[in-house]
Parts: C-alpha cells; sequence; structure tokens
C-alpha cells in the first residue's frame, strides 16, 4: 500500500489561506512561481504551434523551388533587397528594444520597460509601412499572386493625377493601405486629446502611446517611399546614360536584365508570388497582433503592474515577439536573398 | 450521506456549496472559468453535434434501404454523407473525450483546482460553438459536397460553401490546440510535487499524449484550410492544377494532420477504457508502463504514417512501401494496450455494471476495428480495397464501436461524480446492449460489401448488395435507439437518481476523493495520495454508502472508527 500524506504539498491549502496570494496570481495557483512556469511552458508550446502555422508554407515554398528553382531566382529579382534589409534591422532593433523591457519590467522598472515597448510598438508599425511600400509597387505593376499576374516588361504605371495619390506622386494603392492607419491616428489622436481633457490622465497617455505606434507607420512608409523614388530616378538615370533601349523599370538590380530577360517569363513565376504574398500577408498578421499585445503591455506598464515577482506577461509576449522576428529572418533570405 | 462528519472529513462538506449550485442564472454558465462547468458545457455541445449528425446519418442508411432513389437525389446524398463525417469529426468526435470529460476529470486526477489557463478553456469553448457554427452556415447555405475531407480540385471548383465549412474546420482546430495546450501545461504544472510521472493515472497519460498530437498537428491543418480559402477566393495555384498547382499536396498537408487526428480520437478513448478495466476488475492495472508508453508511441508513429492515405494517389512507390511498413508499427502499441487490458481483466473481480459492459464491448469492437485496418495498411489489399464499404466499416469500427463506446462507457463511469447521482444500471445495460448489436448490425455487412466491391459514398447500389444494405439500415436504427436510450438514462439520473457518496465505485484515482457532485474547488480538504490503481487502500463504508481510504479505519476495529454518529 502506498499512500502518502503530503504535508508539505501546498496544493492541500484551504481556500481561506489565499491571503497571501499576491494581486495578479490566480487562484487555481498555488504560488507565483508555479502561475510563471505554467505560462511559459504555455507559450513555448503556443510558439510551437505557430512555427507548425507557418511549416505549411515553408514546405510549399521548398516543394516549388525545388521544382522550379530558375522561377525563385528570376522572380526574386522583383523584391526590393534595400527595403527588406531595412525592415530586417528594423525588426532586430524592435527584438532588442523587447528584450530589454523584459529586463526592465523583471527589475520592476515599469516607467523604463514601458519606453521600450512603446519603442517596439513603433517600431513594429514602421516595419508595416515599408511593407506597404514594397507591397503597394508591386500591386502598381500587376505583380499579383499567379490568377491575377499580369507583369508586363517595361511597364510603368501611369502617373496618378488626382486625389491625394496624384497630390503626393505616390502610388494609390499606397493611399489605399495607409486609409485604415489614418483613421487609428485620428482616433487615437482624438481619444488622446479627449481623455486629457475629461482629466483620465493615465488612459490620455495610453492613447497618445497608440497614436505614436500609429505615427510610426508614416515614419516607415515615408521612409520606404522616399528610398523608391530614389531608386526609380536612379534607374532612370541608368538609363538614359546607358541608353540600352531595355526598359527595366522595376526595382530590381538593372544589371541582371541583360538582353535574354525580355523574352517570356515562365508561367510558374506567378506562384512565387502567391507564396511571396501568403508567407508575408500571414507574417504582417502576425506583427499586427504582435502590436495589439504590446499595446496591452504598454498600459499595464503604466499601472505599474510588473514587479520582480510578476513580470510574466512581458516575458511572454517577448517571447512572441522573438517568434515574430525569427519568422521573418527566415523569410527575408528565402524570399529576396536568392542568389 | 455526506452529511456526517465522517463523510466531511472525508469529502468535503460539499454538499450545498457545489460547482453546480454555487452560483446559479445563465450568466454564471456562459462565463464560467470552472473547469466542471465548461466540461458540461462541451458535454452539452457534442452531444446535440452527435445527435444532428447522426441524424444525417439515419437518413443515409434510409436512402440506402433500397438501390434505387427512395427520396435524396445524388447531389443531396453528396451533401448529406458530407456533413455527416464533417459534423461528427470536426465538432463530435474530436472534442468528445478530451474536451468534455477531459476537461471534467484532468484536473481533479491531478487534484488541482482548475485547469493552467481557466480563461483559455473557455475560449476554446466559444471557438467550438464558432465553428460549429460555421459548419452548420454551410449546411443552411449552399450545403457542401466535398466529403468532410475538402480534396482539391473537386473542392476549388464546386459552387457549394466550401469556405464555410473549411473556416468552421478551421476554427474548431484551434479550438482543439487550446485544449491541448491547456492540458499539457495543466499535466506538467499543476501536479502535486509528489505525484510523479508513473503515479499519474493512464487517462492522464493518453490526454497527454493526445495534447501533444492536437499541438503538433492541427496547426498544420490551419494553414492548409487558410490556403484552400485562399485559393478558392484568388486562386493563388499552390493546390489548383489549372494554375500550375499540386493537388497531391493538398492531400499530404491534410492528412499530415488527419491521420494523427484519428489518435486524437482514439488515444482518450484507450484512456478511458484502461480506467474502467481496471476499476471494474477491482485490480490494479497491468502493465502500467507499457500502455502509458503505448499511447505516446502511437501519437509518435502517427505522424508517420499520413501516406497510407494515399496509396492510390499517385505517390512514388518507394514511400507507399515505407508508409506500409510504418503503418503496421502502429499495430504494436495498440496490441501492447489490448492485451494489457485483457491481462488485468484476468483473475480480476469483475462487475458487470454499465460502464465495464461498455469497456468490455469496446476492447471486442475495437479489435476488430484495429485488424480490418491492417489490410487496408497491405499494399496489395489496399488497392482491391481503396474506397470501398470495407474502409466505411474500418474506421466505424474504431471511430463509433471505439471512441463512443468509450464516451459513453466513460460517461456512465463518472456521472455520479458529476452529478452525484446513480444512473439505473439495467437500463443502462440494456442500452450497451443494444449498442453493441445495433453497431454490428449496422457495420459487420459493411466488410462483406466492401470486400465484393461495394463502393462508398455511392447513392445507389447494385441488387446483389441490396441484402447488406438492408441490414446495415436496420443496424444503424437500433443503434440510434441505443444511443438514445443511454443518453436517456443518464438524464434521467440527474433528476431522479440515487443519492450517492463520493466513491461509489471504489476507484483509488484523486477525482474521488471529492465529495459527488464537486465542490467549485473541487477539494475541500486534505488530499490523501493514492496509488492510482492500489484498490487495496479502498474500503468499502456501510454507514456512508461508499468506499473510504483503509487508512481512515483504525486497525484495532476495522470495521468503522469509534465515536461514529448514527446514520444521519
Amino acid at each position: 500500500m502506498s499512500t502518502v500524506e503530503t504535508t508539505a504539498d501546498s496544493h492541500d491549502e484551504h481556500d481561506d489561506d489565499h491571503h497571501d496570494h499576491g494581486e495578479f496570481i490566480a487562484h487555481h495557483f498555488d504560488s507565483a512561481e508555479q502561475q510563471f512556469d505554467s505560462g511559459k511552458l504555455g507559450i513555448w508550446v503556443f510558439l510551437v504551434t505557430e512555427v507548425l502555422f507557418f511549416s505549411g508554407l515553408f514546405v510549399a515554398y521548398t516543394l516549388y523551388r525545388y521544382h522550379h528553382p530558375e522561377v525563385f531566382v528570376d522572380a526574386s529579382q522583383f523584391l526590393d533587397k534595400v527595403l527588406g534589409g531595412i525592415n530586417t534591422v528594423v525588426l532586430l532593433f524592435s527584438s532588442l528594444t523587447m528584450a530589454w523591457a523584459v529586463r526592465a519590467a523583471q527589475l520592476g522598472n515599469n516607467n523604463f520597460a514601458g519606453k521600450l515597448i512603446l519603442i517596439t510598438m513603433v517600431c513594429a508599425a514602421a516595419f508595416l509601412g515599408i511593407k506597404a511600400v514594397e507591397y503597394s509597387h508591386k500591386w502598381d505593376l500587376y505583380i499579383l499572386p499567379v490568377s491575377y499576374y499580369n507583369y508586363m516588361e517595361g511597364y510603368h504605371p501611369e502617373a496618378e493625377t488626382g486625389g491625394i495619390a496624384g497630390a503626393l506622386n505616390i502610388s494609390k494603392w499606397l493611399v489605399t493601405l495607409s486609409m485604415l492607419p489614418l483613421l487609428c491616428l485620428a482616433l487615437f489622436s482624438a481619444g488622446a486629446l479627449f481623455m486629457a481633457a475629461t482629466g483620465k490622465r493615465l488612459m490620455a497617455q495610453f492613447m497618445l502611446a497608440l497614436a505614436i505606434m500609429m505615427s510610426g507607420y508614416f515614419v516607415g512608409a515615408f521612409a520606404g517611399q522616399t528610398y523608391q523614388n530614389w531608386h526609380e530616378a536612379n534607374l532612370a538615370a541608368e538609363e538614359h546614360a546607358g541608353d540600352h533601349g531595355h526598359d527595366d523599370g522595376h526595382a530590381a538590380e538593372s544589371a541582371t536584365a541583360g538582353p535574354d530577360s525580355t523574352s517570356e517569363r515562365p508561367p510558374q513565376i506567378g506562384v512565387f508570388f502567391s507564396i511571396y504574398y501568403c508567407m508575408t500577408g500571414l507574417h504582417a498578421v502576425h506583427v499586427i497582433a504582435g502590436m495589439a499585445a504590446l499595446s496591452w503591455l504598454y498600459l499595464r506598464c503604466l499601472k505599474a503592474h510588473f514587479r520582480p515577482d510578476y513580470f510574466g506577461p512581458v516575458d511572454y509576449v517577448g517571447l512572441y515577439w522573438h517568434l515574430v522576428d525569427l519568422i521573418w529572418i527566415y523569410l527575408f533570405p528565402l524570399l529576396y536573398l536568392i542568389n | 450521506m455526506s452529511a456526517t462528519p465522517q463523510a466531511q472529513k472525508l469529502f468535503g462538506h460539499a454538499e450545498e456549496n457545489n460547482y453546480l449550485k454555487c452560483s446559479s442564472g445563465i450568466k454564471s454558465w456562459l462565463f464560467t472559468l470552472d473547469h466542471k462547468r465548461i466540461g458540461i458545457m462541451y458535454l452539452i455541445g457534442v452531444t446535440v453535434a452527435l445527435f444532428l449528425a447522426g441524424i444525417f446519418a439515419l437518413i443515409l442508411r434510409s436512402e440506402l434501404f433500397t438501390g434505387d432513389e427512395n427520396f435524396l437525389t445524388e447531389a443531396q446524398y453528396n451533401q448529406m454523407f458530407t456533413l455527416h463525417g464533417a459534423i461528427m469529426v470536426f465538432a463530435f468526435i474530436i472534442p468528445s473525450i478530451p474536451a468534455a470529460l477531459g476537461n471534467f476529470v484532468l484536473p481533479m486526477m491531478l487534484g488541482a483546482k482548475d485547469v493552467a489557463f481557466p480563461r483559455l478553456n473557455l475560449a476554446s469553448f466559444y471557438l467550438w460553438m464558432f465553428g460549429t457554427a460555421f459548419l452548420l452556415t454551410a449546411m443552411l447555405t449552399n450545403g457542401l459536397d466535398t466529403g468532410w475531407t475538402f480534396y482539391t480540385p473537386y473542392s476549388i471548383t464546386t459552387t457549394t460553401a466550401v469556405i464555410y465549412a473549411t473556416m468552421g474546420a478551421f476554427i474548431l482546430g484551434f479550438s482543439s490546440i487550446f485544449t491541448g495546450l491547456n492540458f499539457l501545461v495543466t499535466v506538467n504544472t499543476m501536479r502535486p510535487k509528489s505525484m510523479g510521472w508513473f503515479k499519474l493515472p493512464l487517462f492522464i497519460w493518453s490526454l497527454y499524449a493526445t495534447s501533444i498530437i492536437q499541438i503538433l498537428a492541427t496547426p498544420v491543418l490551419g494553414i492548409t484550410l487558410l490556403l484552400l480559402i485562399a485559393e478558392r477566393v484568388m486562386h493563388i495555384g499552390i493546390f489548383d492544377p489549372a494554375y500550375g498547382g499540386d493537388p497531391v499536396l493538398f492531400q499530404h498537408f491534410f492528412w499530415f494532420y488527419s491521420h494523427p487526428a484519428v489518435y486524437i480520437m482514439i488515444l482518450p478513448a484507450m484512456g478511458v477504457i484502461s480506467e474502467l478495466i481496471s476499476v471494474y476488475s477491482h485490480k490494479k492495472i497491468f502493465g502500467y508502463s507499457f500502455i502509458a508508453f503505448s499511447s505516446v508511441a502511437i501519437a509518435l508513429l502517427g505522424f508517420l504514417v499520413w501516406g497510407h492515405h494515399m496509396f492510390t494517389s499517385g505517390q512514388s512507390q518507394l514511400v507507399t512501401l515505407v508508409f506500409s511498413a510504418i503503418t503496421f508499427s502502429v499495430a504494436i502499441p495498440s496490441a501492447v494496450k489490448v492485451f494489457n487490458w485483457l491481462a488485468t481483466l484476468y483473475k480480476g473481480s469483475i462487475k458487470l455494471v454499465t460502464p465495464m459492459c461498455y469497456a468490455l464491448s469496446f476492447i471486442f469492437l475495437f479489435g476488430i476495428g484495429g485488424l480490418t485496418g491492417l489490410f487496408l495498411g497491405t499494399l496489395s489489399t489496399d488497392i482491391h480495397l481503396h474506397d470501398t464499404y470495407f474502409v466505411v466499416a474500418h474506421f466505424h469500427f474504431v471511430m463509433v464501436g471505439g471512441t463512443l463506446t468509450a464516451l459513453l462507457g466513460g460517461l456512465y463511469h463518472w456521472w455520479p461524480k458529476m452529478f452525484g447521482r446513480m444512473y439505473n444500471d439495467f437500463l443502462g445495460r440494456v442500452g450497451c446492449f443494444l449498442v453493441f448489436v445495433g453497431f454490428n448490425l449496422t457495420f459487420f455487412p459493411q466488410f462483406v460489401m466492401g470486400s465484393r466491391g461495394m463502393p462508398r459514398r455511392y447513392a445507389r447500389y447494385d441488387p446483389e448488395f441490396e441484402i447488406f444494405h438492408q441490414a446495415s439500415t436496420i443496424g444503424a436504427f437500433i443503434l440510434g435507439i441505443g444511443i438514445l436510450l443511454a443518453f436517456g438514462v443518464l438524464v434521467h439520473a440527474v433528476f431522479f437518481g440515487r443519492k450517492i457518496g463520493g466513491n461509489p465505485f471504489g476507484a483509488a484515482s484523486l477525482e474521488w476523493q471529492s465529495s459527488s457532485p464537486p465542490s467549485f474547488h473541487n477539494f475541500d480538504h486534505k488530499i490523501h495520495m493514492n496509488a492510482p490503481y492500489d484498490f487495496g487502500a479502498m474500503v468499502y463504508d456501510e454507514e456512508m454508502d461508499t468506499y473510504i481510504q483503509r487508512d481512515f479505519v483504525t486497525p484495532e476495529s476495522p470495521e468503522v472508527p469509534a465515536a461514529e454518529p448514527t446514520k444521519a
């Protein structure tokens, strides 16, 4: 008979023993440590499911690259290495600030942790801004998933004449993509003013942070577009100087545009862009989810919730954010740096 | 009964504080974070799904009573079997035992107050609701005629509501992931420190193995279904051959999830059976560690055999050969379990109560279901049997004869714990008998007609198969009546059953140390750490009409401790 009395076992606590529980320890946990360990294991398992969620796309990528290696080499020339590279740096930097925020929360420095989280949020939004520039440029050129793919060598989109796009001399797609961030920026700014006016200082500060985050999107989009314009101008100048007659208007290295490259591209090239849009799109969705989670953390920092024995949420969101970063670290070379 | 001080000491004083009564009103249920209430809500949900899809099955069988058109057109027939399959698989079987029974029992078996993430648990339930709602939306709009497997390219071109249905399956997938994640973390971190891995009840082991599959396989289904939706909406050319895609890739992705999903369905059932066989033989489970590890082995091997669904899809012969070989290896851990159950029965003091009847019928039906799987895993015979009623009969023997039988057995076993009342055992056994007879009458003829070439999913058939189809249809109605009776007996017990003590069956796992029904916090008192199959530690106490720990009975007076008040 192997019955064991567990006098030391904390599970045997009575309910009225709960007075030593911290403010944020859920009732079903015995200790802060048990809660932290559960959350940590939970988030790691969740990350495993995330990796597997992306795995289908990576398998599809592998398969089609194996069958059509030349298509992938050719198609990746359409992706702008510089913009992709800037985005990589932005995300890496955001991972740094995130890791630093975890440390600050661990030390109970809510104020500093909040600032670092805000920087992370801004980086995330800037990433999306640059991504929007990349997307809109491709859509202009009809570089789309396979069924809509209709890129023609030498095609230059008509310069927009009317509306905001014409006024700013940018793609109408970029204007469309920027509408939602603009709306959010306006709402958050108005919210911040309203909260400040009604004396809710904490919420005003939170709304202001959200507005700052959204303006990060426009910083990213502006930087991306500036680079894009400069690059286009460069290409055009090169063409005039060389006077080749080959019109390689897209954002690729013009050096690859030898005489042969004007010939028909293989029909499967659209599949590359299907995979590109699926992978980067799904990644972007994860970035947006991360922005929501980070905002929630920022609010909790404002409320000074974190302390050395309770910083789990920052840690968990941090791990998630690193994974989002890591997925991009894989996507960038796989899509942009072929050859 | 449990009002006596002795009972309060042993089972807590939860008579008035139990989880069913501690708060009331519809909101106290809809927003509850209590794993027991979520388990009950899940149970109601999956039962509704079972009856709905069961009605579809009866409609199908009625149509098949003769070989000509009776009341369903071919198109309606296609929709009917698709919805039967999709609802049964995604909305019923996968969540049935883990999310309904497991939710209720798992934390209590660990002596914990709740699962690790109660809010995630509730979210999982609501995702189940939404996912099922999407499946029903598909049914009510254009229907669905792809089969539950959504094979491309047909699923890209059909005009039926594939997107609603795939969204439903996608959401149900996340419901399943959340349950698995929750259980895995709960088992890892919420155990008492003195409860090592090998002191866990085997039901926990099987749920743990199930969780691993849910976590590792379901996300792949998620991305597959998303890609299918993208393919339908804008033709991304990954699965669509018209745009250079590969439809067989869809099959690979789909079965990479859906084969392990078969083990999501059967592993928890095996865990339930391990409990039932041991408790109702009143004998320590034979080969504990073999059963435990065979669960894990099945979970891991399950990931390596998906290609056996695709023997005729045109995958390479070498791959086919390897998949066939690994498929056979799954038979080993499955057989290990069956042998250990039989060895547990040997010289046990077997009580043929309702749960035990279900457990024994499980062993019989699962044996047939498992062995016929070998015919399908063998390449040469599979070419003949592929897409025939033989396959239909095989997986119904495992899914219905296995999982549904185990679910019913588990419900009868834990019902007194859930509601504190005893069911009518005689009617329970009658229900079990009807289920067993009806089931065999339904599906055994299908083996015969399948091996004679009756293809699955056909609305019409040749006259030579009529006798088998008619037997099958009659059996299906008997099965339906049996299931109805089984649930009727349970529901009757909730309201009119005899009140019962904390541990009526002398089981040794921790959940039986709570009062019946348990209090809100599961255990109001000190837990006595038993080994889960140490039935010698349990002794029947007539005063309280329940089993108690032998330790509480002093050695001098082995009957009842002194100073016992008279029965209240």
